[in-house]
């Protein structure tokens, strides 16, 4: 497989509203025919990433090419990128053939040609034999298909879209995910997605940049996202998980062991290159850990005592498919565990203010150095 | 919340002095220069309403239509100018930084809180022969003259101030001066309202600045382009202190021909039947585009 080229490359771009910095000096490349996601709470900046990479507002600082050029100065009618509008910007005053036709008009396309490519590109997002209706007489998902078969007609090299699901309601929305994952893949077109969605972003996401205040706090494929965040903010913002500080008292190349007052000695069988006694962070998501009754939790491939709290359960809710508990450790702190209801009985096994002893494997907690 | 719609006598009691102020002073009147413009006069002061139609006969005579159809056309050329010198005002406001936009509008609104009558009179000021346009370019002529003179040309003729004031050029400028607030503000509502993503779509699909606003912009704006034009047309139409003051002995418009009626001739239910006829003609307007919106409405 050779190597794929980068399609967008965002080097160095600070982008600043009067005294605020809405983007802070961020790098990115961006790959041909990848889906990538710029994923962060609202005001991180990716909206703002975006509209620079649409040519909808200027960098302060830095460049961004697209397909090798700079596009410093080159309006967004220049651009060889297409745009998925939030609120899907579609005509109300004409058909959804004339807004999918809209675009290739003025590139100066041939009336049959366009033709042709509306009806495919209607095809394309399952709308076809709709063309002649209005805006209007659709319906909110139907208008998004009109919005995105208006950019790909465009055969554009990037297509951007800017929250493209929000406004759908939850099942539509699931549906869409696959949907759009399905239709980039089938396009090849590089799709640039923002969300504040984690869902969103990690089941339609090739890779995936978590944006924390202006800056890439990581950026990874979804999965390294989650299993192997690199900091506090992405583990908290993807996820559910908890957080303990600790001090590092062994770090070896086969072990290391994090002394966390909230929750005890927290054993890792693997090195974390750390320096010794610092401070350092221990996060470990809900469904790695594994509840049973007070007393009964063995600490298996870890030294005795380690990698085991005792607590009462305080709280749970039941979700259907997990069951989250909360459990309130004797140092006061409550943790969250997820259990997932393997057997239409499993739920019944815990109720309010039982003990229970909770243990982890020593391959489950993150250790975070920020 | 309540439904005031239930509590009859609470909603009647409050209903009741305006419904009396509008048939009194308004609904009542009107009627009576109605039955008016079906009289003929009898004596100075007597008018015996007898239902005749001659006073609408005669308001369609050549003379009347004549003034009638410069009326109409007047005002269209005046909606027309305040159109096209108003929609790139309101799209500024629009575009305009925020802080900016209220004292932008300000400068809008200002003149509607002037006397129309001083306005006009400072209109006056600036475009008669000795005002200060003229003053102005006659100093620049002299100074254009004395300058030729200095490099040993033959000086320029002697200036002749530019007929700039009772004329219909002078009445059709105080038209257009006294009711562009009028095309700008709804301009500005319908453009204010319009979802900027929708411009910025327009410009990601490739098309340039002038495209979008004719294709994009325009036909999106056209509610408020058409309330713009009638409520500037409308007054435009029955304009009277305009081509009074500012007008020459041919640029009568009807209201001073409707003025002259009531007033010198002595003629109410002539008068009457030429003010009817205005209005029929501004409810027919109206009444367009009502059934316009309606339908829009239905579409929707």
């Amino acid at each position: 497989m050779t190597e794929k080229q980068p399609v967008i490359s965002i080097r160095n771009v600070t982008k600043r509203f009067g005294n605020m910095v809405a983007v802070d000096n961020v790098s990115i490349d961006i790959l041909e025919g990848e889906f990538f996601v710029l994923l962060g709470p609202s005001g991180c900046g990716k909206t703002t990433l975006l509209r620079m990479i649409a040519g909808f507002e200027m960098p302060s600082e830095g460049q961004i090419l697209i397909g090798g050029q700079d596009m410093a100065g080159v309006s967004p009618n220049q651009r060889p990128v297409n745009m998925v509008f939030q609120s899907y910007a579609v005509f109300p005053h004409m058909s959804v053939a004339d807004n999918v036709a809209y675009g290739l008009k003025i590139s100066g396309v041939a009336k049959p040609e366009i033709r042709t490519r509306v009806d495919e590109a209607l095809e394309l997002v399952s709308l076809g034999g709709l063309g002649q209706r209005m805006p209007d007489q659709l319906s909110g998902g139907q208008r998004q298909r009109v919005a995105l078969a208006r950019g790909l007609v465009m055969r554009p090299q990037v297509l951007l879209l800017d929250e493209p699901l929000s406004a759908l309601d939850a099942k539509l929305r699931a549906q869409m995910q696959f949907e759009l994952a399905e239709l980039q893949d089938n396009v090849g077109i590089t799709f640039v997605t923002v969300t504040h969605d984690q869902d969103e972003a990690l089941s339609m996401a090739c890779r995936i940049a978590v944006m924390n205040k202006g800056d890439v706090a990581q950026l990874a494929g979804p999965s390294d996202l989650y299993e192997h965040p690199a900091n506090r903010f992405v583990a908290d913002f993807i996820g559910s998980v908890n957080i303990f500080e600790g001090k590092l008292t062994v770090d070896e190349p086969e072990q290391a062991v994090v002394d966390c007052p909230e929750v005890g000695r927290v054993y890792l069988n693997h090195g974390v290159t750390g320096a010794h006694d610092t401070t350092v962070w221990v996060a470990i998501r809900p469904e790695k850990i594994t509840m049973l009754p007070a007393g009964k939790a063995k600490a298996k491939d870890s030294p005795d005592g380690h990698n085991i709290a005792n607590g009462q359960i305080k709280g749970l809710s039941y979700l259907g498919d997990v069951t989250v508990y909360e459990v309130r450790l004797e140092s006061g702190r409550s943790i969250r565990v997820s259990r997932p209801n393997l057997s239409r009985w499993d739920q019944e096994d815990f109720s309010w203010d039982d003990k229970v002893s909770l243990h982890w494997h020593p391959t489950s907690p993150i250790v975070l150095l920020s | 919340m309540q439904d005031w719609k239930q509590h009859k006598a609470t909603f009647a009691s409050i209903a009741v002095s305006p419904v009396l102020w509008l048939v009194a002073f308004f609904i009542v009147p009107l009627a009576v220069v109605w039955l008016y413009s079906f009289g003929r006069n009898v004596g100075l002061t007597e008018i015996d309403i007898s239902g005749t139609f001659s006073n609408y006969g005669r308001a369609l005579e050549p003379l009347y239509l004549e003034i009638f159809g410069k009326s109409v056309a007047v005002a269209a050329l005046t909606t027309l100018i305040c159109l096209i010198i108003g929609f790139p005002i309101a799209l500024a406001i629009t575009f305009a930084q925020p802080k900016w936009r209220p004292w932008m509008l300000l400068a809008i609104m200002l003149p509607f809180w002037t006397n129309l009558l001083i306005r006009t009179y400072a209109l006056i000021t600036v475009l008669r022969t000795e005002g200060y346009v003229n003053k102005s370019l006659g100093w620049f002529w002299e100074g254009a003259s004395s300058l030729k003179v200095m490099v040993g040309m033959a000086p320029l003729s002697t200036w002749e101030p530019l007929p700039l004031l009772y004329n219909n050029f002078a009445v059709i400028l105080g038209l257009v001066y006294v009711h562009l607030p009028f095309m700008v503000l709804p301009l500005y509502a319908a453009l204010d309202r319009l979802d900027r993503s929708l411009i910025e779509a327009s410009l990601d699909l490739g098309a340039g600045h002038f495209r979008t606003l004719t294709q994009i912009v325009a036909p999106l704006a056209a509610p408020g382009i058409i309330s713009g034009v009638i409520i500037t047309f409308v007054p435009a139409l029955g304009a009277y202190l305009t081509p009074d003051l500012m007008g020459g002995p041919d640029s009568q418009m009807i209201a001073n021909v409707i003025e002259r009626q009531f007033k010198r001739a002595n003629d109410w239910p002539f008068g009457a039947a030429l003010s009817f006829l205005l209005m029929y003609a501004t409810f027919i307007l109206i009444a367009l585009q009502t059934l316009r919106n309606r339908s829009a409405e239905r579409r929707s």
